[in-house]
Order: C-alpha cells, then structure tokens, then sequence
C-alpha cells in the first residue's frame, strides 16, 4: 500500500441548482467527518440551472477518493474533479482586508499593498480597505504582513478553481 | 379518472387533475399494488383520492415507523419498490428510523409525506416540520416539491432512483396545496431520471483479471452480501452457479442469507461477529477473498489491521463509493453483482484450466476440520421438565416450519435471539430472510412480517423475536388483527435484553444496568386482547407442540417461549478482535483453542 499522507485537495464540482443542493453537500461533509477548509458556489451555467462548487478540504489520497466517491453517488451532482489529483490548475481566491492605523504604520501598510498588486477599494483618513486576489498562500501572507500594520478585519472568498489548458470540467 | 393516459402511460399527457389524483396515477402506473401508511390533517386530499380508487390497496399500521418497516419487508421479499405514506411532522418524523434502516440495508422504499401548504411553509405551521431538511441524511434522495409542473415528473424520477443502482430510500415531501391544486399528469416514458451514473455492466478487463487471480487461488473464499439479492433472484442462480463450477466455499453476511442456500455442503454460514468458527478462520485464511456485493461492515470484518492478513482482495459493487471505504482491495469491479458473476463464469470457462485443484481439496480439509468442530453446537438438557434453551426454541422453529412444506417468510427483531436466527435458520432462497442489518432497529421484525403477509397472503411468516423487541412496535398486533394475518409471532422470552446482557457480562463485569425486562406484559392476555390466539411454553416438553400448533393454527399467533436466561450467543468476535481471535461456546471451547493453533500453523 502506498504511503498516506494527509493534505490539501481542491474539489470542484457541478450541481443542479435547486432547492437543498448545497445542504445536501454540506451535510455530506460533516455527517461523515471531512473537513471543509474553504467552499465557493455559484450558478455557472446560462439559464442558472446548474451550479459549481469549490471545496478545499484535506486528508490523505484514499480520504480524499472516498470523497469524491460519496460526493460522486449524489443524484444531483453531474461532475466531480479532484483538481488537486488530476495535475495543473489555477486556483484562486479574493480578499477584503481592512487595515486601521496612522503614521509610518500606514505608509509601510499602503507600500507592501503595493508590492502586492492589492487595490485600495476604500480609503479613509484612518483605515484602507484593500482588495486582493490571489493563491491562497499569497493571501495568507499578505494579512500574516497586515497584522502588526493595525489589521482589523478579513473577509475571504474561498477558493474558486479550475483546470489548466483547454479541459474543462 | 380519465383513462386515456393509463392506456397511453409513454406519451405525454399534460391534462391537467388535482394533485392527489396525479398522484394517484403515478403510484399505478409505476405499478404500485399496496401502500403502508397513516391518514392526518397534510395528506387528507391523498387519502380522498385512495378512497375514490380500487387498483391500489392501503394498509393501516399503527405508528409510521411500522409502515416504513413493513414497505421495506414488502420491497426485501418481492424486490418491488415499497410505499410508504405518511402525514407531515410527527408522521415524517415517526418514519425516520425506518428510512435510515432501508437505506443502511439499501432497501428501495419510495416514502410519499404530506407537508403544510407552501405558503405556510417558514412559519411554524400545526404539523409543519422541514422533513427534506429532516431525512436528507437518511434517505438516498428526496423531494419537497413546490411546482405542481413538476409533480409527476418528480414522483416517475423518485422511483427510477429508488430502485436504480444501490436501492435505497426516497422521500417526497408533498404540500397540501399542491394535492388540492391541479397539475398536469407526465407518463414515465416522458421522464429521464438522473440515474445515468450507475454502470450496471462491469469492465470485461477487470473480470478478467479477477478470474485469473482466482485460477491461481489455492485458498479461494467467496464472502456474499446483501447486494446479491438485491440484484435479483437470477444473480443467486448466478452465484450457484459460480460457486459449483469453480467448487469454492461460500459465506454470507447478514444481509446475504438465502443468496446462497444455507444447506448446501459448500456453503460455510454467515461470517462476522458472531458468524461460525468456519467462515471466519476461511476468512482470515484465504489467499483470495472474493466480495460480493458486500460492504466490509464493521460487524464483519472485526479489527481491521487483522481482516483477512494475507487475501488478494477483490471487491465487486455497484456503488463505488463501497470501494476501498473501510478494507483496501487489490482488485474493485464497479457493475451490477448479478452480471458480473455471470461474466465470471464466462471467463472461467474461457481461461486455462484450474490447476490448484489439490490446494483447493486440501483448503476443503482445513475447513472441513473447522467444521468439525461444530460451533453452533449447544447442549441442551433432555428432562421433560428442563428449561428451554433459547438455541433449542430458534432451531426447533426452524425444523418445525421446514417440516410443514410450505413457503416461509422469516423476519426478527434486533438482539440475540436475530443472530440465533441466523445462525439456525438456512434460507435456499433468497428474498425469505428479513432482518434489520445496518441500523439494527429494535421492532423491526413485527411490522417486518406485516409487509411479508400482505405481498405473500398465502405464505408462512415468521417473526423471531424477543421480548424487549417485541415491545418496541407491538402496536403492530392491531394491524395484524385488521388484516387477519396469520403472522406467526414467536418471542424467545429471556427476560433480558439479551445482547445488552451478554455484553454486560463479558465487558462490564456482569453488572447488568438497566437490562431486565420488568414488568413485562402476561403475553397470552396481550395477544387475546388483539384477537389473536396466545400460547406458551416454559419447559422442554411443551416446546415441540405449542411450535406444531402455532405452526398450524390459521390465524396470527403469539407465543410466549420463556427460556434460559443466562444464555449467550457464540461464537463471538469481541469488537476490536481479530477473525481468529473468536469466543466459543462452552461446548466447544477446549477444542477451539487447539483448533486453532493448528488453524493458524496451517493457514
């Protein structure tokens, strides 16, 4: 057997969009112990019939097959892709991050946010609000470095993923 | 009623009815004869439209956890989809268990409830529960329709998933003013369910490679489950086959009984916690262990570090998410059982001859050594005055019955007195063993044998009990009454909770909390009180006579078994033991732990 060893995968996968759907994936996951880390969903398709979801959640390889197995047998669930598994993607997530601070604090703050290519989407004379996309570790950073500069709140999106090249899901 | 669509049930017919009555025409033309249920305020339009019909019949439980039991036992012994039908909140939470039961034994249930109407649907209304909310977890899928555009459409597609695949439990939740109000009637042939993910055929290449890895078994072992006969009678015949082709033993979990018939000489009993000394140490000895529709549930395998150390594995299921849930196999085949086996055969008739045909009569030996030993084996004193054995009473009925010839339904309730059953009972047909498995639900068996009597009138249905059991759903004995049926209810009566008992004793230093059954009812009275003959035995010598007449009687009967109240149910494998690590009985432990040692030099 080969070696175990938990981590991170991203989960996308595709839903009919009706009345339970996200209930039913939720429950899934807690019901049978996983972990969600972080989870995005919305209507992907034209007419809105059909939504995708991101979860990245953790375990080992055979953890991580047992759930996209359970997610798999779903009756409303279309597609399951491990993105982790299946090699190359893009996977992002967007930021709010409110900084309150003065002076030299303020300044270092509004420097690294450059250096960060993150937008001030709200600026008062004792506060930023930046707007950052990103990996998930280049967010982490990013607020890990706000926080002696007078960090005051974070909202996160959760991470939306997608293959490389031309597959889709 | 309009008969145009029931003579045309493929082509669309968007004539508009009352929602009851599209209902109604839903449940007939998915060919539904009989629906277990319970009347109240949220599904009286439903029951107006029953009342206004003839094609399909209502039976009236007691309480709604019965109606679910006795639809899985009415699905389990016919393999059609059971009905259930029940009001919104208390009635949809009184039926929970039995969905979660169905959908641990992957029973096909359809479960049609009744719900406030839709504008009062957030507000607290009289009766109103959020029932999808409720059973999401415990059924395969479910419904709270909102649009009556989508009524028949939904209840077509609830039953394609009940059925399809893994069966299992569906509820539709029904508002009341969706029944009142008109919607249009869609035949199935207009509907695509979304069961297109299930892969009923099996990759050829995967077959093949587990045919090879069993031309070079020298241990082989075939381990049955319930999945066998849930893919129908012709995969048992499939499987008696296989097994007499390629002369490997067979075992059975719980749920598999019957698949295979439990007095051929192939055929080693069920495996597992208290399955018999010969198929658990053939399981823990086989070099390749073919599963079959089964699930490696807990009860089954025992530690796992330690299940079946030295197997190649190979592990057929139409569900894959079964594959690799709890045992890592060496070989997953993802395709309906019944096929699979039959490609198995074609296969094995295909590749070179079987070459390990001397391993194969020396592993017959080793279990046939096993065997010897008899682990089932009790002794019971033969003074006319000597107290019942509850191992006497369970395989007396089972002799007893087989001798009056006729077809025999067997359904328990949940504790020692069901693994007794299992152990003494031999099925050589499947859909006759109804036993809750997964859930082990107290006051399953009663309601169970209500299911078996209705879809089988003429037929013998047996519900072993026990006492604690019993008193779970005796309500039931009212339905019976109403019915008139000839339920045969025999209660191995040891004053304990049995299970719970035993393992008080051998885990928490026979400190027995909280499992005598006090205060028990006079049982003879209890059964008079609901018009059925009452009877008893309480020594050795009346056994045989009270079963006979039981056996005979042409109406329901209960009889009191009243027996030894010390009894424990072996062999055993504690949780967190190994196969090879098994409790026996006090009849065969001496030998058992020779047997053993020389199981384990040689295995």
């Amino acid at each position: 057997m080969q070696k175990e060893i938990p981590g991170p995968a991203v989960i996308s996968l595709l839903v009919d969009n009706e009345s339970g759907a996200l209930a039913r994936i939720i429950g899934l996951f807690s019901g049978r112990g996983y972990n969600i880390r972080s989870l995005t969903v919305a209507p992907v398709d034209e007419e809105g019939l059909v939504s995708r979801v991101n979860v990245v959640t953790t375990g080992t390889p055979a953890d991580i097959r047992q759930i996209e197995a359970q997610i798999e047998r779903q009756v409303p669930v279309s597609r399951v892709v491990n993105l982790t598994a299946e090699g190359p993607h893009v996977a992002r997530e967007m930021a709010l991050i409110k900084v309150v601070s003065h002076g030299e604090a303020r300044t270092e703050a509004l420097r690294i946010a450059q250096a960060f290519r993150a937008r001030a989407v709200d600026t008062t004379a004792s506060s930023f609000v930046f707007e950052l996309t990103g990996s998930t570790d280049k967010l982490d950073s990013f607020i890990e470095l706000m926080r002696p500069l007078g960090l005051a709140e974070v909202s996160r999106t959760g991470v939306a993923a997608i293959r490389r090249g031309p597959q889709t899901i | 009623m309009s008969n145009t669509a029931s003579a045309h049930p493929a082509t669309k017919n968007t004539a508009s009815l009352p929602g009851a009555e599209v209902l109604m025409r839903a449940l007939q033309e998915q060919g539904v004869e009989v629906i277990f249920g319970y009347p109240g305020g949220a599904v009286l339009p439903i029951y107006d439209a029953l009342f206004r019909q003839n094609a399909i019949r209502h039976v009236l439980v007691r309480h709604e956890q019965a109606a679910v039991h006795a639809a899985e036992a009415y699905a389990r012994s016919t393999g059609k989809v059971g009905v259930v039908l029940v009001t919104s909140g208390p009635g949809a939470t009184n039926a929970v268990t039995g969905l979660l039961d169905a959908l641990m034994d992957s029973i096909p249930l359809v479960c049609l409830s009744g719900q406030v109407p839709s504008p009062l649907i957030g507000y607290d209304a009289f009766q109103e529960a959020d029932t999808t909310g409720i059973t999401r977890p415990v059924t395969k899928y479910n419904y709270l329709v909102r649009d009556p555009e989508t009524l028949a459409e939904t209840l077509h597609e609830a039953f394609a998933i009940a059925r399809s695949g893994r069966p299992g439990p569906v509820l539709v939740d029904l508002p009341k003013n969706i029944m009142v109000g008109d919607a249009p009637y869609v035949g199935a042939g207009a509907v695509t369910p979304r069961t297109g993910k299930v892969r009923m055929d099996p990759e050829r290449a995967a077959v093949a490679a587990a045919v090879a890895a069993m031309k070079k078994a020298r241990r082989p072992l075939f381990y049955t489950g319930g999945g066998i006969i849930n893919a129908g009678p012709q995969a048992s015949e499939t499987l008696r086959k296989l097994a007499r082709l390629t002369r490997f033993p067979v075992t059975s979990t719980l749920m598999g009984l019957g698949a295979f018939p439990g007095t051929d000489s192939q055929f080693l009993g069920m495996l597992g916690m208290h399955g018999t000394y010969e198929a658990n140490l053939a399981t823990h000895g086989c070099d390749v262990l073919i599963a079959l529709g089964s699930r490696f549930d807990d009860r089954v395998t025992g530690r796992l570090d330690a299940f079946s150390p030295d197997s190649f594995k190979i592990h057929v299921d139409i569900d894959p998410s079964q594959i690799n849930k709890i045992v890592h196999v060496d070989l997953p085949i993802i395709g309906d059982v019944g096929r699979t086996m039959a490609l198995m055969i074609e296969e094995w008739e295909a590749q070179s001859a079987y070459e390990h045909n001397d391993d194969l009569d020396a592993w017959w030996q080793q279990i046939e050594a096993w065997r010897s030993l008899d682990c089932l084996r009790f002794s019971q004193d033969q003074a006319p005055d000597a107290v019942i054995k509850p191992q006497q009473a369970i395989r007396r009925i089972y002799e007893l019955a087989r001798e009056t010839e006729r077809e025999t339904y067997v359904s328990t309730e949940v504790g020692q007195h069901q693994m007794w059953a299992a152990q003494y009972f031999q099925f050589d047909a499947p859909n006759r063993w109804l036993t809750s498995g997964g859930l082990g639900t107290m006051g399953y068996g009663l309601p169970a044998a209500v299911g078996a009597q209705i879809a089988h009138s003429d037929a013998l249905v047996l519900d072993i009990a026990g006492e604690a059991s019993t008193l779970m759903n005796v309500q039931e004995l009212g339905t019976i009454a109403q019915y008139r049926l000839p339920v045969k209810l025999f209660i191995i009566n040891n004053h304990y909770m049995g299970m719970v008992r035993q393992w008080q004793e051998l885990l928490h230093g026979s400190r027995y909390s909280e499992s005598y059954s006090d205060a028990l009812p006079d049982f003879i009275r209890l059964a008079e009180s609901f018009h059925a003959k009452g009877m008893r035995a309480t020594r050795l010598d009346e056994l045989d006579n009270v079963i006979r007449e039981a056996l005979a009687h042409p109406g329901p009967v209960v009889v009191d078994l009243c027996v030894a109240e010390g009894e424990n149910c072996f062999p055993m494998i504690p949780s967190g033991a190994a196969h090879n690590e098994m409790i026996l009985g006090p009849e065969q432990e001496e030998r058992g732990v020779q047997v053993t040692r020389e199981g384990r030099a040689l295995v």
